[in-house]
C-alpha cells in the first residue's frame, strides 16, 4: 500500500490539551458578546482587535510560543483544542489569526535574537497584527513567479511591487512578504526571501477590497520604493520559498479547515430541533456528524505529526482537500431544505446565515491553495508525478 | 504477530481463485479450516479460556487484513460471536456468522433478513429482546440476496427453529458487527487503491504511463483521501474502551467507510478502463465486496439515520456531540 496511507495511524489529543477545554468554554462564555449567527459566521474572517486583547490577557494569542517572549508556550495539541473551540463558537479571531498560527511561530524558527524579542512579545498582547503577502496578480497558484522585489542597497532594502488578495492588510500592522531579493523570474523558487514589511512605512498604500457578500477582508497594497531596514528579513536571503513551506502544513491541517460553515450547521440543526419535520433531515445531519468526527480525527492525526516536529505537507493538503468539500457540502445542503419556510426569526437568522455562507464558500478551495494545487501535491506524494 | 500469521495463511489459503471457489458454492473448509485450526476465531477471548485476550484496538489490524484479503466467510463476525458469547455459553464448532434483524411473521416462524454469509454460515447469531439467540442455518430456508456470489441470504425457519437462547451481557451485536465491516471495508479498499496506483505507473498510452495525466492524478488523489477517510473513521471504532465498540463510534465508522466505498470502487474502475469489467481480473471480486460490504447491516443511510436522530434528540451543539463519539 503506499507509504502515505498506510503510515498515518489515528493520533489522539492528549489528556493534558483536552483538560484545557473548559477554562476555554468558561472564557468564551464571559469574554465574547452575543451576536447573531451571520455575524459569528464570518468565524476567522471577523476581525475584533479588542477580543484578541481580552483573549491576549488571558494568555491565549500567541500560545504556541515561549514563555520568555509572553507566550503560553503550549504544544500543538493544546493549540489545537483552542482553536476549536474558538472557531465552534464563531468567536472573531482575524485579528491574531496569522500571527499566533504563523508569523510568530515563522519569527521564533527563522529570527534573529532581536526580531524575537521586538515582534514575539507585541504578537502575544495582541498589539502586533500581521497578514501574509503571498499573492500577486500574476502570482496566483503560480507563486513562484511573484515579481514585487526588494533590491539590496546601504539602508537595507528598498520594496517595490504589489500584493493583492491579501486578508486583513487594513487592519494589520505588519506583512510577511515573500518577494524576490535575488536572481530572475526564471529563477523560480531560487532568490526568493520573506520580509516583514511595516505597513505604517513611507510609499505603502493598502486598499480595502470589497468581497461579494459585501465585507472588505482582503486588500491590495502597493510598495512603491519603501525603505526597509536590513533586519526586516527573515531568515535567510534566498530561502523564502523553503521557509513558506515550511509554514504550510500549519496553515492547511487545522481545525479553521473543517469548521469555517460550523456555525450555520449548528444553527440548521436548533432550527431542525423545533422543527415539526426536522426528524426528515436526520440522515443529512447524521452524514455531516460522520463527516466532522472522521475529519478532526483525521486532522487530530496530522497534527500529531507536526507535534513530533516532522513537516507533513501531503497529508496536510489530504486533510484540507477533504474538510474544505465537507465545509462547503453544508450550506449545499441546508440550502437544499430552503425556500418555503414560516418566516419565523430564527428562520431568517438562518438565510442570513446561509447568504453569507454560500457567497463565502467557494474561497474555502481557494485560500492557502486551490483544490487542484492540493491534488497535484497528493499525486506526487503518490509518486504519480 | 497474529497479524503475520493471519496473512501467511490467507497468502496460502484465499487466493483469487479459493476465493471464487467459495463464491460459487464450493467446499468452505480449505478457506475455513485453517483460520479455525490457528485459532482465530478465540482471539478475543482471555487466555485461561483458550483465547489470545486480544485488545478491540489490537483486532483493527486483523479486520482490516481480512478486508484486503476480501474474505468471503464470516470470520469477522465468528470472532464477535465468540468474544460476545463463547466466555459465557460455548458456540457449537462451524462458521457463525450474525443477523442484525429477526422478525417473526404473521404466519409463524423466524426470518433473518439480508443476512451477510447466511447462504454458508453453519449457524447465526441474531439479538432477540434482552437476549441473543443462535440459530442452526441447517434447518433454515435460504434465499440469495443480490449476486449469488455475495453469500448474503434471507433466512427463513418454519416453526420450531431449533434455538440456543444466550444473555448479551449488554453489547450490542449491530454495533460490533457494523465496525468489523467498516474495518474489512477500510482493508478492501486500500487494496482497491493500490491496484488503481499500480495501473496508474504501468499502463502506457500516448507514449507514457496513465498516471501522468492530471486528470487522472486528480482522481487518484481523491481516491486516497477517501480510504484514509474510511481508514481514520474505522479505526476511531476499534479506539473504544471495552470488549465492542461504542453504538456512535460503529455507526461513524460503518457510514463514512460505505459512502467512501462506492466512490473507490468506480474510481478504481476508470482507471483500469476494459480490463477491470472482465471476470477472470481480480478488480471485480474487490469492488463486488466492496459494494457487498457497503450494504451488510445497513448502507450509511441507515447509519447516518441513527446519528442524526441522536444529534437531533441532544440539546448540545454539534461539535460538543462528535467529541464524545
Amino acid at each position: 500500500m503506499s507509504r502515505l496511507l498506510s503510515e498515518l495511524r489515528l493520533a489522539a489529543l492528549p489528556p493534558e490539551a483536552q483538560a484545557l477545554r473548559p477554562a476555554i468554554k468558561a472564557f468564551l462564555a464571559e469574554s465574547m458578546a452575543p451576536a447573531p449567527a451571520d455575524v459569528r459566521a464570518r468565524s476567522w474572517m471577523g476581525f475584533d482587535a479588542a477580543f484578541s486583547r481580552r483573549l491576549a490577557a488571558r494568555g491565549w494569542v500567541g500560545v504556541t510560543l515561549p514563555a520568555d517572549y509572553g507566550g503560553a508556550h503550549l504544544d500543538a495539541f493544546s493549540r489545537y483544542v483552542l482553536v476549536e473551540e474558538l472557531l465552534a463558537v464563531g468567536a472573531p479571531v482575524s485579528a491574531h489569526w496569522i500571527a499566533d498560527r504563523q508569523s510568530g511561530p515563522l519569527i521564533l524558527k527563522f529570527g534573529t535574537d532581536a526580531q524575537k524579542a521586538y515582534y514575539l512579545p507585541r504578537i502575544c498582547r495582541a498589539e502586533a497584527f500581521f497578514c501574509i503577502g503571498m499573492s500577486e496578480s500574476g502570482a496566483g497558484s503560480d507563486l513562484a513567479s511573484v515579481s514585487t522585489r526588494a533590491r539590496p542597497n546601504d539602508a537595507g532594502w528598498l520594496l517595490n511591487g504589489q500584493k493583492i488578495w491579501t486578508t486583513n492588510a487594513h487592519h494589520c500592522q505588519y506583512m510577511i512578504a515573500l518577494v524576490r531579493s535575488s536572481g530572475e523570474k526564471e529563477d523560480r523558487q531560487a532568490g526568493l526571501s520573506q520580509f516583514i514589511v511595516d505597513l505604517s512605512l513611507p510609499g505603502v498604500t493598502v486598499r480595502p477590497i470589497r468581497d461579494l457578500s459585501g465585507d472588505a477582508h482582503f486588500s491590495e497594497v502597493f510598495f512603491d520604493n519603501v525603505q526597509l531596514a536590513p533586519d526586516a528579513l527573515v531568515g535567510t536571503e534566498g530561502s523564502g520559498w523553503a521557509q513558506v513551506n515550511a509554514e504550510l502544513a500549519f496553515e492547511r491541517s487545522g481545525p479553521e479547515r473543517i469548521y469555517s460553515s460550523i456555525v450555520l450547521l449548528e444553527l440548521w440543526i436548533r432550527w431542525l430541533r423545533q422543527c415539526p419535520d426536522g426528524r426528515a433531515h436526520a440522515a443529512t445531519v447524521g452524514r455531516l456528524a460522520a463527516h466532522l468526527a472522521t475529519l478532526r480525527n483525521m486532522s487530530i492525526t496530522v497534527t500529531a505529526r507536526l507535534a513530533h516536529g516532522e513537516s507533513p505537507v501531503v497529508e496536510a493538503a489530504l486533510v484540507k482537500d477533504l474538510g474544505t468539500e465537507f465545509e462547503q457540502a453544508i450550506p449545499h445542503l441546508i440550502e437544499a431544505t430552503l425556500g418555503r419556510g414560516t418566516g419565523s426569526e430564527l428562520e431568517s437568522e438562518l438565510c442570513r446565515t446561509l447568504a453569507y455562507v454560500s457567497q463565502m464558500a467557494p474561497s474555502y478551495s481557494l485560500r492557502g491553495g486551490t483544490r487542484e494545487i492540493l491534488r497535484g501535491m497528493i499525486a506526487r506524494g503518490l509518486g504519480l508525478r | 504477530m497474529f497479524l503475520e500469521a493471519l496473512e501467511k495463511i490467507l497468502a496460502a489459503h484465499a487466493g483469487s481463485d479459493a476465493i471464487r471457489r467459495v463464491e460459487a458454492g464450493g467446499p468452505a473448509a480449505d478457506l475455513w479450516s485453517p483460520v479455525e485450526a490457528a485459532g482465530f476465531l478465540a482471539l478475543m477471548l482471555p487466555e485461561e479460556q483458550g483465547g489470545a485476550a486480544l485488545t478491540l484496538q489490537e483486532l483493527f489490524p486483523i479486520m482490516e487484513c481480512l478486508g484486503r484479503h476480501a474474505m468471503p466467510l464470516p470470520v469477522a463476525q465468528s470472532i464477535a460471536a465468540h468474544a460476545l458469547v463463547g466466555a459465557r455459553a460455548g458456540l457449537p464448532a462451524g462458521m457463525v456468522t450474525i443477523a442484525v434483524q429477526l422478525l417473526r411473521p404473521a404466519a409463524g416462524g423466524l426470518r433473518c433478513p439480508a443476512t451477510p454469509c447466511g447462504a454458508i454460515a453453519d449457524h447465526v447469531l441474531v439479538a432477540d429482546g434482552d437476549g441473543l439467540l443462535l440459530l442452526s442455518c441447517a434447518t433454515a430456508s435460504r434465499a440469495p440476496v443480490g449476486d449469488p456470489r455475495s453469500l448474503a441470504a434471507h433466512l427463513s425457519w418454519a416453526d420450531d427453529a431449533p434455538s440456543l437462547r444466550l444473555p448479551t451481557g449488554g453489547l450490542q451485536l449491530e454495533a460490533f458487527v457494523g465496525a468489523l465491516v467498516a474495518a474489512m471495508l477500510s482493508g478492501a479498499m486500500q487494496r482497491t487503491f493500490d491496484m488503481a496506483l499500480d495501473q496508474c505507473n504501468n499502463r502506457v498510452q500516448f507514449g507514457k504511463s496513465i498516471g501522468k495525466f492530471q486528470a487522472l492524478q486528480q482522481q487518484l488523489s481523491v481516491m486516497a483521501e477517501h480510504v484514509l477517510a474510511a481508514t481514520i473513521a474505522a479505526e476511531a471504532a476499534f479506539r473504544c474502551a471495552g470488549v465492542a465498540p461504542t453504538a456512535l463510534a460503529a455507526a461513524v465508522a460503518k457510514s463514512r467507510a460505505s459512502e467512501a466505498a462506492a466512490l473507490v470502487a468506480a474510481t478504481a474502475h476508470a482507471v483500469h478502463g476494459a480490463i477491470g469489467m472482465t471476470d477472470e481480473f481480480d478488480l471485480g471480486l474487490l469492488t463486488r465486496r466492496l459494494h457487498d460490504w457497503r450494504m451488510a447491516y445497513g448502507a450509511e443511510h441507515h447509519w447516518n439515520q441513527r446519528i442524526g436522530e441522536h444529534v437531533l434528540a441532544d440539546a448540545g451543539t454539534l461539535a460538543d456531540f462528535v467529541r464524545r463519539v
